[in-house]
């Protein structure tokens, strides 16, 4: 497996973790951490072994968005368009179109990029102390990352601009008031709960999951008429697995099934 | 026929499908493919037995391009004599109903290929595009010519002059595309609509899509002339009587493809 320099991985009973591990600077992101997510996530794409990814934090935060001491390769100044159609633009991509569930357990505060990477998990844990900041705004810019697609999909649009215009702190229990936590566990948990609901993940039916996160991101911009339609080939393609066929043979013989991920 | 060594030739009822086969390079389209194309193409629209095709590619890509290796050395004289794309002229003229089955690459020759076809089918994955420009040429099978007919004129000189790809969701929006399904279901929604238009009776399907096509290069006038006479040609068909009767009498027709 690769090596990194800004994340640590594990791979362990199907589990992927991916720790972001720049803890002096709060896990901010510089130029190689988004190159070491991008390719972390291909690794997670392509190794059958993977099943689930966890991705956190080493130290007290979970990731405070980009390091704006991070000199751009080359010198001179950076260009935010640049920054994010190289860097962040096809790490969120890679992480929505990962056909396997990325389970982000947010150990600290998640800020700016950092708030965008935890949205572009499929399910969040927070510790009771970490905090979701859509920090942009108190430097002048706008959420980017998918941090606006993700607010709109998740809280509606009326509490997506306020908490965007005013970069206000969502604590953990606000998030988890406003679906964006799943759960919100003490601290001192967050290690036990995230190894609890990965584990379920791994030993799951890793495709249909797969085609859940597609058909999701799918349907969201759709019509309902256009999302029966996709449905049924979803569907159909989850007919056809493995996981499915071992599933109705345990059902009949009044068996736990055993998911092979395939 | 020779052994084919760049397609994969399969059959299923009345539906032959043709697929692109030179995996190591991503389908691109050297004379030998081209030949073997053409030559497969033409053999299908004289076998009764067939009555769609389905040209495809790989998951990966339909058709990468041309083969660059085969061009890059010689002189305008050499592709002149060479003439390559006239043969592609033959692919207009195959009378049976294509529907292309496209996924990941469809650029430059490919993109050019895909558009010969009559209905195209792209997965989610697909990208589309005509990067010839990249390499400081332009395209040269059509893709000035059938790309602008497609999507319009601004869509068109975008994508010639930047040389950027598409994605199968722009492609439908621009009505490049039919329809945009997952990648796992592409060749099979190619092969059903392949199957549906075989179930029709092949006479009308032959001279409908000849009628449709004309509507590329003649006048409204002339246009509507030709779409009237092959109209009352199909009335000297046994099929018509059959389909006729049959929907009188509310039952499924039995075509004779005569």
């Amino acid at each position: 497996m690769a090596e990194f320099q800004t994340i640590l991985t594990t791979l362990s009973e199907g589990i992927y973790t991916i720790t972001l591990n720049r803890p002096e600077v709060y896990n901010a992101f510089n130029e190689q951490m988004t190159t070491d997510l991008q390719e972390a996530f291909k690794e997670a794409a392509k190794n059958d072994a993977v099943r689930v990814v966890v991705l956190t934090g080493a130290g007290k935060a979970f990731c405070s968005g980009q390091d704006l001491k991070d000199a751009p390769t080359g010198g001179g100044k950076r260009s935010l368009r640049d920054s994010l159609e190289r860097r962040y633009n096809p790490l969120i991509r890679a992480m929505r179109k990962l056909p396997k569930p990325i389970i982000g357990s947010i150990n600290g505060v998640a800020a700016g990029a950092g708030a965008s990477l935890a949205l572009a998990c499929d399910y969040r844990i927070m510790s009771e102390n970490a905090k979701l900041i859509e920090v942009f705004v108190r430097i002048g810019l706008v959420p980017d990352s998918g941090s606006s697609w993700f607010l709109v999909k998740n809280v509606g649009v009326a509490k997506a601009f306020e908490l965007a215009a005013t970069g206000d702190d969502i604590p953990a229990k606000k998030a988890l008031e406003l679906s964006l936590a799943n759960q919100v566990v003490p601290s001192a948990d967050l290690e036990k709960e995230t190894a609890s609901v990965a584990t379920a993940f791994a030993t799951g039916p890793t495709k249909a999951y797969g085609y859940i996160k597609r058909m999701i991101d799918k349907v969201a911009g759709m019509s309902l008429d256009e999302a029966l339609d996709y449905e049924v080939f979803m569907q159909e393609a989850a007919g056809r697995t493995q996981d499915y066929t071992d599933a109705v043979k345990a059902f009949a013989e009044k068996k736990q099934p055993v998911y092979a991920g395939k | 026929m020779n052994e084919l060594k760049n397609l994969i030739l399969t059959r299923d009822g009345f539906v032959a499908t043709v697929q692109l086969h030179r995996p190591k390079v991503l389908n691109a389209l050297n004379l030998e493919l081209m030949i073997e194309l053409v030559e497969t193409l033409e053999m299908l629209d004289n076998d009764p037995e067939v009555r769609g095709i389905v040209l495809t590619g790989s998951e990966r890509a339909f058709a990468a391009g041309a083969d660059i290796t085969e061009m890059a050395d010689v002189t305008a004289i050499d592709m002149l004599m060479r003439d390559q794309f006239t043969r592609w002229d033959r692919i207009r003229k195959i009378k049976k109903p294509i529907v292309a089955a496209v996924s990941g690459f469809a650029l430059g020759g490919g993109c050019e290929l895909m558009m010969h076809c009559d209905i195209i089918i792209a997965s989610e994955t697909a990208r589309i595009g005509q990067p010839e420009i990249l390499i400081g040429v332009m395209p040269g099978a059509g893709g000035t010519q059938r790309l602008t007919r497609a999507v319009g004129k601004g869509l068109a000189m975008e994508m010639v002059l930047t040389g950027r790809q598409i994605t199968a969701d722009e492609a439908l929006k621009a009505g490049l595309v039919n329809k945009v399904v997952p990648v796992e279901f592409y060749l099979e929604e190619a092969q059903r609509m392949a199957k549906e238009i075989s179930e029709r009776p092949p006479v009308a399907v032959r001279l409908a899509k000849e009628s449709v096509l004309k509507a590329f290069d003649t006048t409204i006038e002339m246009g509507l002339e030709f779409e009237r006479k092959n109209f009352y040609l199909l009335f000297a068909s046994e099929d018509m009587r059959e389909g006729m009767s049959a929907f009188v009498e509310k039952r499924k027709a039995e075509w004779k493809g005569k």
